[in-house]
């Protein structure tokens, strides 16, 4: 099972990264650019084949380690993957 | 360097990899006539200490968050055993990340609003009477130096008037005049927070780097009265005399 956890600042929590990404984009001519957010994206293989206990794994990592609830938020995406041998 | 020592107390100091200004913590414990030793991440044990420093630096390379993995160091468990039970634990800059990161602090400690690493002298002032600050004057601008990119201290508004309820915002940063003005905070911090303590006031966490300011050769000997202040609350450092 391929597990993509997406990391990003909670709402409302200042982000100086994308302020600044999102400052240079303007200045670049992209118009109408907003809220931009700057994250983590953490990509895995888990051991897991059931969806379910892939989901609970990734959930205990992201609440125990890859995440600071205080500011952080995530969210994730699981891909079955084939027997790849 | 007269200072008066009773029994000299003791003080260990954690090494991650990647800590820096550990030898600094040693050698102002030593200047103090404490004994003083340095404690590998991987014991999982501590000795007999009247205070514990965990010292700045970017353990495991601030990978992930810093201080985020050295949370799980073998070493945190015994610590955190030992602030619960009424242990002085203070915290450095990668200290303090390191301190909230494991829970023994509230808040998080974020990237500096100018995603710069900062590293230079400016002021702050203690708040609140604690073990470690009895011998500053609260109020008083302290220069001291910051040197970190994650500094910029954040919580929510309800952990905040909680922190300013209980008197644990112990240090903020602030003018050479001692005044909260916006150019005088480095990093963003929520409220100019340079340093906090838990409840029980026996864990303080704090940006700025004390030891860097404990010897007069190397700038300035306002830091000391930090470390002196928690071991004579220990019963174990007389007064400090300076040279």
């Amino acid at each position: 099972m391929k597990a993509f956890i997406y990391i990003t600042p909670k709402p409302g929590i200042l982000d100086p990264q994308g302020d600044a990404v999102g400052r240079a984009l303007s200045t670049l001519g992209f118009v109408g650019v907003q809220d931009v957010r700057m994250g983590k994206l953490v990509e895995m293989r888990l051991p897991e084949e059931s969806l379910e206990k892939a989901e609970g794994q990734v959930r205990k990592m992201c609440e125990d380690v890859l995440t600071n609830p205080v500011i952080e938020t995530y969210r994730y995406r699981l891909e079955p993957e084939d027997d790849a041998s | 360097m007269e200072s008066k020592v009773s029994t000299g107390g003791r003080v260990g100091v954690v090494v991650f990899p990647g800590s820096n200004c550990d030898k600094d913590c040693v050698y102002v414990g030593q200047r103090l006539g404490a004994s003083v030793s340095l404690i590998w991440h991987k014991e999982t044990t501590l000795p007999d200490l009247d205070l514990l420093i965990l010292p700045g630096g970017f353990s495991y390379g601030d990978f992930l968050r810093a201080g985020a993995i050295a949370r799980f160091s073998p070493i945190m468990q015994a610590i955190v055993r030992f602030a619960a039970s009424g242990g002085y634990v203070l915290g450095i800059c990668n200290g303090f990340q390191i301190l909230v990161e494991v829970g023994l602090l509230p808040g998080a400690l974020m990237p500096n609003t100018s995603l710069q690493f900062i590293c230079k002298t400016l002021f702050i002032r203690a708040e609140a009477q604690t073990p470690f600050t009895s011998h500053f004057n609260l109020g008083t601008p302290i220069p001291m130096p910051i040197a970190h990119a994650q500094g910029n201290y954040y919580t929510d508004d309800a952990t905040l008037s909680r922190l300013r309820k209980n008197r644990q915002i112990v240090f903020r940063y602030c003018t050479k005049e001692g005044a909260l003005e916006s150019s005088a905070n480095p990093n963003g911090s929520t409220d100019f927070i340079a340093g906090i303590c838990n409840k029980d006031r026996n864990v303080l966490g704090m940006m700025p780097h004390p030891e860097r300011v404990s010897e007069a050769l190397l700038g300035g000997e306002e830091g000391i009265k930090l470390f002196s202040s928690v071991l004579s609350h220990t019963g174990h450092v007389g007064t400090h005399g300076g040279r």
